[in-house]
């Protein structure tokens, strides 16, 4: 085989990995490199020519810096929303006993397993049922991305929950902290990186639906549903200059969380 | 959110008091109850609803009102009507779902065992493109997949594909997109199930006369079987209800049952037809699911 | 309630039973352990050992009985509440918290002044000046166990409780730290309660064991007590090694029981027999018996075998085993210690057997000859399928 060969093989599952990530990244680099682009004809997809002014003025395209600030806010509640409910399902699936928990994580794993059009469409027949698909909008959305993220966020923190020794909070009682100082002290430190994991992810599967918001927006604009719509009638280039600021921020944020940690162990 | 405060008052370790036995027993309920409810509410019974409105008079409308008469037909019609993107569904999710698992198994391998130090660094590459918005990745696949971009030239270059031939409105296009898009979701999970896998198991196999390719074969793979299912479930049951990647890297000649739902419930406002479709296609992947699970013999996904 | 503000109290435990389900953890036990001692529960896994510790830190409630500090009945007191403090098996030292903090979580629990002096102080006892701000995932294994040791003594517990602290530690370590805790608790004087497995390590630093056994206590009293004198085929095993023949008790005389055992007429004196008739087992450990070779001149007293053969020779330095066949086919173990008067015997030599009649005793004869014999019993579940206890 030689030495050469070797090193190959060696080597040959990296290689490969490295050139799925690079896969992986293509659309990105090409979403960067779009948001500089100057766009000669409106439903062109191709590079015309290099530009500042996106990035200078990203709400020069009607709607769309509202529509961000719309996903922004419904994202923050859901959220909000999502994280608490799901937090205290979990806390319950883990630490205490109660009848029907087969069902439970029925109900909890079935909207994973289903289709996102079925979960969508399915709202909108209940409001439709109920009379009420001439109140869609803000929020209709915002119900339907609590329901949707609720599932994610107790599988999350409970993963968390579980993996968290018994023993800690034992020694906690026993060094003389009743159970509300052991929750705030012991429990809740310990399991807050999966909480946190738990809203990130609900924020981003928030921001970035489409399809269950489309079904039940009435007249509300999230980001995605703009960038829809604009699909038909061209793309704005500053749509590439949110994609972009998005990925950064994303970046930047587990960049950072990751630096944090390691400073904290040191 | 004093249910919040009442309910942590109870919580952490230790064993059960008598006189407090009672109120541990309530607790649980008590933190599942808002979850619980939300998801009865708003998932379950809306599930039903959709049973109910798949049952409705196909011949109502908003205007005129639904009438339930247990037309099971609606189903026979529906599924007659648009067998053919229904498979086609199935068809595109299985191919992106394989095509994934090709490309992430490596990927996955290649962080768990072959990273050394970039480990955390992979793990952030690939998560990061998640996080840009699904709509604009995917738009920006049809600016590498067009007619003039540099994939199609350099394919046209080798011959793979014809003088006049495209990339988009293609099948494969769909499926490109589709399998892009679920990488992570399939990457992960195999990373996780790896990760566990403890590489002495490899030492003492090649131990015992296993080469490279048997080691893979007869351990790891085997032990990294919940990651592989875990993985192909996450890809497939998105892709099989997706219509984005269809509606923008396809033609209506790749249109999947997700296109016709949509298109049935908020174009043509045929709501008996349109639930009838969605049942269908969710009893069809909750099935293909559980028999899926049954076979590998995974007993725990949630 | 000031934990540590009271003088020591001796704790007590009263008919104390725990069940899990149709399976009895411990059963009906009787504990006193007095104030200031160095007290050890000692047994194999499984005992209830553990049990019993944790149920006195108040982690588990009792089935039945009742456990009480002094005059205090603690037993339905939850573990915040009551003045004892434990330190457990894998340390459970808080990860998010810094060596400071860990130790002084008790203290800001009970809102205690001047935190940092009585800190420092603490470290300084367990001589980890300077590790203030380090996290638990950056400290060695002995490191963790003694912040785990300073965050509960600084408490002043009445009561200090410890299960199998040194289990994770290396030999070198642990002996070390054996005579660490010694020290320490001779010095500041409160009452600690030793769980442990490991006999070696309960003589050692214990002033009174309690050998517990499927939830009952086998024998209670000091090391050398036990060691010497054993009640049960179970202490006499577990607490190093015995001989053990069977038997049938013949008669008495002069302060004397005369059993019928191996051949010989043996004599045992009557405060060292736990049973004065019947079938009866004569044990006497391996480093009380002499080996003399058959062709010696025999002026021996005492108890004596004759007959044996040498079945195997194992040197290790400070001492020698022997394993003796008897005709009866037992094997008898000898611990020679290795004083250089005389060459090592070879396999296969003839000897007899002596001792001094005052290191025999005498156990119950339908107790189980291996009780206790963790060897034996692993081998024994192997080869006959787990036909053991």
């Amino acid at each position: 085989m030689g030495r050469l060969g070797r090193w190959v093989s060696e080597h040959v599952v990296l290689f490969v990995g490295v050139l799925v990530l690079l896969y992986l990244f293509l659309p990105i680099f090409f979403v960067v490199l779009m948001s500089f682009n100057d766009p000669t004809s409106r439903l062109a997809y191709e590079f015309q020519g290099f530009t500042w002014d996106n990035w200078l003025s990203p709400c020069a395209p009607f709607g769309l810096c509202d529509s961000v600030v719309r996903s922004l806010q419904i994202g923050l509640l859901a959220t909000l929303g999502a994280t608490a409910l799901g937090t205290l399902m979990a806390f319950a699936l883990v630490r205490h006993r109660f009848r029907g928990r087969s069902t439970t994580n029925l109900l909890i794993f079935l909207p994973m397993a289903t289709p996102e059009v079925v979960l969508g469409s399915s709202l909108l027949a209940l409001f439709t049922g109920a009379g009420l698909s001439g109140q869609l909008g803000f929020w209709s959305i915002l119900i339907a991305h609590i329901m949707f993220c609720l599932s994610f966020v107790v599988v999350t923190v409970k993963a968390r929950l579980s993996g968290l020794d018994a023993r800690y909070e034992q020694a906690a009682m026993d060094l003389y902290a009743n159970e509300w100082q052991t929750f705030w002290r012991v429990t809740f430190p310990l399991v807050f990186p999966g909480i946190l994991a738990a809203a990130l992810l609900a924020f981003s599967l928030s921001f970035d639906d489409f399809i269950v918001t489309n079904f039940n927006h009435g007249n509300t604009i999230t980001f995605p549903m703009f960038v829809w719509g604009s699909a038909q009638r061209g793309i704005p280039p500053q749509v590439n200059v949110v994609g972009t600021v998005m990925f950064l921020l994303a970046l930047l944020l587990v960049l950072s969380s990751g630096l944090l940690r390691r400073r904290r162990t040191r | 959110m004093s249910a919040l405060t009442e309910a942590e008052a109870t919580t952490g370790g230790g064993g059960p008091q008598p006189g407090r036995r009672r109120t541990r027993r309530w607790t649980g309920y008590l933190l599942l109850l808002p979850g619980a409810l939300w998801l009865l509410l708003f998932f379950a019974v809306p599930t039903m609803q959709l049973v109910a409105t798949s049952l409705y008079d196909p011949n109502g409308s908003l205007d005129t009102g639904y009438a339930m008469t247990w037309s099971w037909t609606n189903y026979l019609d529906a599924i007659s009507t648009y067998r053919e993107p229904f498979l086609r569904s199935f068809l595109y999710a299985g191919s992106a779902t394989v095509l994934a698992l090709l490309l992430g198994y490596p990927l996955a391998y290649a962080i768990a065992f072959k990273a050394g130090r970039w480990k955390n660094l992979m793990l952030v590459l690939v998560i990061a493109p998640f996080f840009t918005s699904f709509l604009v990745r995917t738009l920006a696949w049809k600016s590498i997949l067009s007619d003039n971009g540099f994939v199609v030239d350099a394919l046209q270059a080798v011959g793979l594909l014809g003088a006049d031939g495209r990339l988009l409105a293609t099948g494969v296009a769909v499926v490109t997109g589709l399998t892009y898009n679920f990488l992570p979701f399939m990457v992960l999970p195999l990373y996780a199930s790896l990760e566990k896998i403890d590489p002495r198991l490899v030492e003492a196999g090649s131990d015992l006369y296993a080469g490279a390719v048997t080691s893979f074969r007869t351990i790891t793979l085997p032990l990294s079987m919940p990651g592989v299912v875990a993985g192909t479930l996450l890809t497939f049951i998105p892709s099989a209800g997706d219509y984005i990647n269809t509606r923008l890297l396809g033609t209506p000649q790749q249109y999947t049952i997700g296109n016709v739902i949509d298109n049935t419930f908020l174009v043509q406002l045929d709501f008996p037809i349109a639930a009838a479709l969605s049942v269908s296609l969710m009893v069809a992947v909750v099935l293909l699911v559980l028999v899926y699970v049954r076979r590998a013999g995974t007993e725990k996904l949630v | 309630m000031q934990p540590g503000r009271e003088l020591g109290a001796d704790l007590v435990l009263r008919s104390v039973t725990k069940r899990f389900g149709s399976f009895t953890a411990v059963d009906d036990l009787d504990l006193v352990v007095g104030r200031g001692e160095f007290f050890a529960l000692l047994g194999p896994s499984g005992c209830g050992k553990t049990t019993t510790l944790r149920m006195v830190a108040g982690l588990e409630e009792p089935t039945a009985g009742s456990i009480a500090l002094g005059d205090r009945d603690i037993t339905r007191l939850r573990p915040y509440k009551r003045p004892v403090n434990t330190v457990f098996q894998s340390y459970a030292l808080f990860p998010h918290l810094d060596v400071l903090e860990n130790v002084a979580f008790g203290l800001r629990r009970r809102k205690s002044p001047d935190v940092d002096r009585q800190v420092r102080e603490m470290l300084e006892l367990v001589q980890l000046v300077g590790f203030e701000r380090r996290r638990p995932a950056q400290l060695s294994g002995g490191q963790q166990q003694r912040v785990a040791l300073a965050r509960a003594l600084i408490n002043r517990p009445q009561v200090l409780l410890l299960d199998e602290p040194l289990g994770a530690l290396d030999l070198k370590l642990r002996r070390q730290m054996q005579i660490e805790l010694k020290r320490i608790q001779t010095d500041i004087g409160i009452t600690f309660v030793h769980v442990t497995h490991d006999q070696e390590e309960a003589m050692t630093m214990a002033d009174t064991i309690a050998v517990m056994n499927g939830g009952l206590i086998e024998q209670l009293g000091a090391p050398d007590e036990l060691y010497e004198n054993p009640a049960t085929t179970f202490v006499s095993n577990f607490l190093g090694q015995s001989n053990l023949l069977a038997g049938t008790v013949s008669g008495k005389s002069g302060g004397f029981l005369y059993v019928d055992a191996g051949g010989e007429r043996l004599a045992v004196p009557e405060h060292r027999a736990r049973v004065r008739e019947g079938r009866v087992l004569v044990g006497v450990r391996p480093e009380k018996v002499f080996v003399a070779a058959d062709d010696e001149e025999d002026d021996t007293v005492g108890n004596r075998l004759s007959g044996g053969v040498i079945s195997d020779v194992s040197f290790s330095g400070v001492s020698t085993q022997y394993l003796v066949r008897m005709p009866s086919g037992q094997e008898l173990v000898v611990f020679e210690q290795n004083t250089g008067a005389r060459g090592l015997f070879a396999p296969g030599t003839r000897v007899r057997l002596h001792w001094a009649r005052e290191h025999t005793f005498l156990l119950d004869g339908s107790q189980d000859v291996h009780a206790g014999d963790e060897a034996y019993v692993q081998l024994a579940a192997t080869t006959t399928g787990g036909n053991t206890r």
